[in-house]
């Protein structure tokens, strides 16, 4: 956190100098001083937009995420579901979501809808490919004892597989959690009234690129701290990510 | 279903394997084997390490390893599916269960409510005969290697099942743990069919009623050594410890067998 900080404060630093050595117009690059101010005097509007996007960003990942878990626990309970499903997968992620995101407006409108619409096709395939993933490669062993305790499928599902798999499903969340603002913002570029995406391209088509500007470093901050506050949560509940990859694995004889 | 719970409450059935074959590699590692392990008694099986010990164990536990076939047939006429306990090399833990929970682990997967209970009151009772009562809300990752065994034990121990198949269950305890937990399973298998795959020679011979030396490629199972008196026996048992000199000798050819096929 503290590392974050103090790389933050450099880049700014080194940002100022730029600006100062090679003389840019602050309608092509502003420099942070000319932003920092904003913030006090534009603060009321940036935190509406801010709001606006923050609201997109968390339904799109609790929406991905119930759909990923969704998909890849009902992948590994019925296999032939599976074999139809996976092929669909793989398909879906050959469409740029950056090109269906017009769509998504013409169909759900410039409202949150298809924001969220936007955030959660793009959380979706991160969150359902690694918990699969996670739930396929449980221990054979755990399975073995499992099978020879005559534990029902759905109890070798609920209580091995998906506890073994939350550490994969932990870095798919990590990872949602870094695209998410991606979706959220692309949709608002589209066709929005309201979030920084939209505030960031009005604020270019009128020259204030200092506001623009302040814009991203918000939607930066969001970034950052969204990415903390997964990581922070999924530390605290799958406190054993890390031992799970040592457990006695010296005795290899499984002959 | 009510007439293999009638025949898991009674007594611990025999068990016969026969025609059992295993591929591994490219390599025949059993062909044709035939072994007879006798009801209510502890079998040893002692060999090097890839003469094939672990995968006829688990052909016995029902879980068909790869390449492995052959019919296992327990001696009261009744399926084996229900009645095994599986103890693996390794302890199998589950990092997000505590101690008490791993070693109530069966009880919890059948979702089985009035078993849990009592299991729960066994299983805290046998933590306090192997001084790991303290522990028994703990993280297995809190435990030392020695301490993650005896739960497994524990973990087998509490299923309370008539035929118990343990593979190297003491092989990572020191010398003292190992000796105190051979004659706490001894004392609590008493009366089961257990197989016990070991390469502790002495071990065997001090907790089996009988011992047999796996060798070979395909591999042959030796008769079987049945050393005097009742398991465990003691530390200075004479009879056991005179076997075990001639034992360490076929011991070390069936090392070296299994070096030549190689």
């Amino acid at each position: 956190m503290i590392r974050t900080l103090i790389v933050a404060a450099g880049l700014l630093a080194g940002w100022e100098v730029l600006v100062l050595l090679t003389g840019v117009p602050p309608f092509i690059l502003p420099p942070p001083s000319l932003i920092a101010p904003l913030f006090a005097s534009h603060g009321d509007l940036l935190l509406h937009h801010a709001a606006i996007t923050v609201l997109e960003i968390v339904l799109g990942l609790a929406f991905g995420v119930m759909l990923g878990l969704a998909a890849a626990i009902s992948m590994m309970a019925w296999p032939r579901l599976r074999d139809w499903a996976l092929p669909l997968l793989v398909i879906s992620q050959a469409i740029p979501v950056f090109a269906i995101a017009p769509l998504l407006v013409l169909w759900l409108g410039y409202g949150l809808a298809s924001k969220v619409a936007m955030a959660s096709l793009i959380i979706f395939f991160p969150v359902a490919s690694a918990l699969f993933d996670g739930l396929r490669r449980t221990d054979p062993e755990w399975l073995a004892l499992a099978q020879v305790m005559n534990a029902p499928p759905h109890a070798v599902l609920l209580q091995l597989r998906l506890p073994s798999a939350l550490p994969s499903f932990g870095s798919g969340l990590r990872v949602a959690a870094s695209v998410a603002p991606i979706g959220a913002v692309v949709g608002e570029w589209v066709g929005a009234s309201a979030g920084l995406g939209y505030l960031m391209m009005q604020q270019l088509a009128r020259g204030q690129t200092p506001l623009a500007f302040a814009a991203l470093l918000v939607l930066c901050v969001i970034g950052v701290a969204l990415y903390h506050i997964v990581d922070l949560v999924l530390r605290r509940t799958i406190r054993w990510s890390a031992d799970s990859l040592d457990t006695a694995r010296s005795d290899l004889d499984r002959l | 279903m009510v007439s293999v719970a009638a025949a898991s409450s009674g007594a611990a059935p025999g068990i016969a394997i026969s025609g059992a074959s295993i591929r591994f590699g490219g390599h025949e590692i059993a062909t044709a084997l035939d072994l007879t392990i006798v009801a209510g008694r502890t079998t040893c099986l002692l060999g090097p390490s890839g003469v094939g010990k672990t995968t006829l164990l688990k052909l016995i536990a029902g879980l068909v390893p790869p390449g492995a076939t052959g019919e296992i047939r327990a001696s009261d006429g009744f399926p084996l599916t229900g009645r095994v306990a599986y103890m693996a090399q390794q302890d199998l833990l589950l990092p997000w269960l505590n101690v008490l929970d791993n070693i109530c682990l069966g009880f919890r997967l059948r979702r089985d409510p009035a078993g849990l209970a009592a299991a729960r009151r066994r299983a805290l009772d046998l933590l306090a005969e192997v001084g790991l009562e303290a522990w028994a809300t703990a993280s297995p990752s809190q435990l030392s290697g020695g301490m993650r065994q005896r739960a497994a034990l524990l973990r087998t121990l509490v299923e309370d099942r008539p035929v118990v198949l343990m593979d190297e269950p003491f092989a990572q305890l020191d010398a003292v743990s190992r000796l105190e937990l051979q004659e706490l399973a001894a004392r609590l298998l008493e009366r089961r069919t257990v197989v016990l795959v070991t390469h502790d020679a002495f071990e065997a011979l001090r907790i089996g009623h009988a011992v047999h030396v796996l060798a070979g490629r395909p591999v042959r199972i030796g008769a079987a050594i049945t050393p005097a008196g009742l398991p465990p026996r003691a530390v200075d048992d004479q009879q056991a410890l005179a076997l075990q000199a001639p034992l360490l000798r076929e011991l070390a050819a069936a090392h070296a067998s299994l070096r030549h096929a190689a």
